[in-house]
């Protein structure tokens, strides 16, 4: 039977399908057919001069961990690093403006993401003119015979590391700033009520409150850190290349595309993991119900 | 109530010996819990606490009742330590306690919101307070155990508030300041978010573990009455003032002030002047020409010129063709509005100089009350009359 009632109700049904439409487009689109293409091409078989085919190939994916494991490592120390200072960083500057900010919270957020307005690039290239080796800090404090003369920090990790977590403090500082804003006040003073010192008051209570805040930040700034290839490639050296400069290599200047999609496939296979397991070490269910 | 022996009283320490004449008159045979003193909490050109004292006994139902505004939270907060008075000292057990941090006094709240930990579970909850005291685990386990008995959440241990009914989360946030065994609990309108059937559960509920455990409970709320119902004395308040202070009863029958008469029950207010006294009772003419009897004690220091009152439940409206009843306060007048009740009827009587009383009357009677227009007389019993302090300006 279809009368119009029948009808009527059916496109009703339909019509949140309907309206996804263009979102799951979108994701077919941009998400899905370049993930099974970087997959296949990480299989596939060939050279630069007569081009790749698919061929099951999963020579590739040897090559590339025995090849690069130390890049691999070191991209995960850096960016495990890096996110976790820039958390110690952000973590008090989000609290105090949260909580202490009054009716400027505002202002002191827009002052610290005013840097974020110029360019990634600029901003690191401006980070190598500082640190440079006869540059405005190393060479002022040179001159002034505080430092001695062979002293470096461009090329080493901390410059990498310390590029990684400039860069990433507006990412981080969001996400807490958000969460440590929606922790209910009355709670924070029911725990002083009930004999929580302030110290313990923020470590029983605000603190696991923020932690949906710690989480997306973390998933923000370590899944971009891990990855990164342009703070390596201005502060770094030879000794702190990432597997983002790697990548980056194979692809661009190699054109080894095989090389170069079976990298990323590792590295996302790799990030997965690493949030999977902090969702298992801190309780991703409980990050879902305070975020709820 | 029978005096206890002075000598179980605990020494007087040193800061805490009441100053002259800014101690408020207190029982002084019980031991006294809370003292407040001269209390003044000032937000900028706003008084919200203005100049109070107050007493409240040990093991009390103390209820500080008074419309939104008035300054209930205001004067919880500087019992629990969340705000500092601008003068003034607060006492807990003889100890001044008026600048100490919330954390620091033997005092728990139940907040209105409930204010529930939402990353722990009911026992986390109502654990939270032991461990920051450091009580041994064993302890704390058989504690956090008796008290989910007490509030009845047996069973309910491992849920998250959010998985509670409101109900329920009252009653979590009613165990988790009570398992600390407080000298004092302090509750905010704590029934306020409850629909009005559980609203009357609980308030039962409420005095039950009250009278168990045996704690000071200074309540706050709105609901005359709520306070009614529960408190062993309650503490009408107005603008940051204290309007009266006595058991429900006491304030209920003998309101101190205009704004107590009207503010706690109903009442119809009257203008007189002292015409004569005869034993206990003086003679008051009305403004509108009618002589009342007043007891005297009630009309005692209120001078010549009295605002006097009597409840709408007090009095009888009755047939003109009956006779008046010997000895009781009379006046005659119309019925100008008759409304049906359920438990009875409410009437609006206009008397012969234009004055209008509200009377409330039960239907126990076999008769059919009166009908708008008819002519009655209302009388009510001279020691129903009282004698309150006029309204200011
Ligand atoms: N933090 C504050 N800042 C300014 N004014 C306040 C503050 N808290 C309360 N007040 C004012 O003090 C008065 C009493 O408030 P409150 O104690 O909350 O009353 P209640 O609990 O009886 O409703 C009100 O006029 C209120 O506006
Ligand atoms: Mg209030």
């Amino acid at each position: 039977m279809s009368d119009p009632v029948s009808v009527r109700r059916l496109g009703r049904g339909a019509a949140p399908y309907l309206l996804s439409l263009p979102s799951w487009a979108y994701l077919a689109a941009f998400f899905i057919i370049p993930l099974v293409s970087m997959l296949s091409m990480s299989l596939a078989k060939g050279n630069p001069l007569v081009g790749y085919a698919f061929a099951w190939n999963f020579a590739e994916f040897g090559k590339a961990v025995t090849q690069y494991n130390t890049q691999l490592i070191r991209s995960f120390w850096y960016g495990a690093l890096s996110t976790f200072i820039t958390l110690v960083i952000t973590y008090p500057v989000a609290y105090w403006i949260a909580f202490y900010g009054g009716k400027h919270k505002g202002t002191f957020l827009f002052l610290i993401l005013l840097p974020f307005f110029v360019s990634f690039v600029i901003r690191t290239l401006a980070w190598q003119f500082i640190l440079s080796d006869q540059g405005l800090l190393l060479g002022t404090l040179k001159a002034l015979h505080l430092l001695p003369k062979t002293t470096y920090v461009l090329s080493t990790p901390a410059a990498v590391v310390g590029g990684l977590v400039y860069n990433s403090v507006a990412y981080y500082i969001l996400p807490l700033y958000v969460a440590l804003e929606k922790v209910d006040r009355r709670v924070v003073r029911a725990a002083g009520d009930l004999y929580a010192s302030p110290s313990a008051t923020f470590w029983k209570v605000i603190l696991p409150l923020s932690a949906p805040g710690i989480f997306a930040g973390f998933l923000l700034v370590f899944v971009t850190n891990v990855g990164d290839f342009v703070n390596a490639a201005v502060l770094g050296g030879p000794g702190t290349r990432m597997i983002g400069n790697i990548i980056q290599y194979n692809f661009f200047d190699a054109q080894n595309y095989p090389m170069a999609a079976a990298l990323s496939s590792i590295l996302m296979f790799l990030l997965i993991l690493a949030i999977y397991l902090y969702a298992r070490v801190f309780g991703a269910e409980q990050i879902q119900e305070y975020a709820a | 109530m029978p005096a206890r022996p002075a000598t179980s009283q605990p020494a007087p320490q040193g800061g805490a010996a009441p100053r002259p004449g800014s101690a408020p008159a207190a029982g002084n045979s019980q031991r006294m819990d809370v003292r407040l003193e001269n209390v003044t909490k000032s937000y900028g050109p706003v008084t919200a606490v203005d100049d109070l004292s107050l007493v409240i006994e040990s093991g009390e139902f103390f209820s500080l009742l008074g419309s939104s505004g008035c300054g209930k939270t205001t004067t919880l907060s500087m019992v629990g330590g969340f705000q500092e008075p601008t003068s003034g000292h607060i006492y807990l057990g003889g100890t001044d306690v008026s600048r100490l941090p919330p954390y620091k006094r033997d005092v728990n709240t139940v907040f209105q919101s409930y204010a529930l930990f939402p990353h722990l579970t009911v026992a986390e909850n109502v654990a939270f307070g032991l461990k920051r005291k450091k009580v041994p685990k064993s302890e704390i386990e058989s504690r956090v155990a008796e008290m989910m008995r007490l509030v009845d959440l047996k069973g309910f241990e491992n849920r998250k508030p959010a998985l509670l009914s409101g109900g329920q989360q009252q009653r979590v946030a009613l165990a988790r300041a009570l398992v600390n065994r407080p000298k004092l609990l302090l509750l905010d309108e704590p029934l306020g978010a409850l629909d009005l059937k559980l609203r009357k559960q609980m308030q039962i509920e409420l005095k039950r573990i009250q009278v168990e455990v045996g704690i000071t409970f200074l309540y706050v709320t709105h609901d005359q009455e709520e306070a009614i119902v529960m408190s062993d004395r309650l503490a009408v308040m107005s603008k940051g003032k204290i309007e009266q202070v006595g058991p429900p009863s006491e304030v209920y029958d003998r309101p101190a002030t205009e704004f107590v008469a009207g503010f706690l029950g109903a009442s119809n207010m009257m203008w007189g002047e002292v015409s004569g006294q005869a034993g206990d009772y003086v003679a008051v003419k009305l403004d509108g020409g009618a002589v009342l009897q007043v007891p005297a004690a009630a009309a005692e220091g209120h001078g010549t010129r009295l605002r006097l009152g009597v409840r709408p439940e007090k009095i009888s409206v009755l047939p003109v063709s009956e006779p008046a009843r010997e000895g009781w306060n009379t006046l005659e007048g119309t019925v100008t509005l008759s409304v049906y009740t359920g438990i009875g009827h409410q009437y609006t009587i206009r008397d012969a100089a234009g004055h209008e009383f509200a009377a409330y009357v039960q239907n126990s009677e076999a008769a059919r009350g009166p009908d708008r227009g008819e002519a009655v007389r209302i009388a009510w019993r001279p020691e129903h009359t009282f004698v309150v302090a006029p309204e200011q300006g």
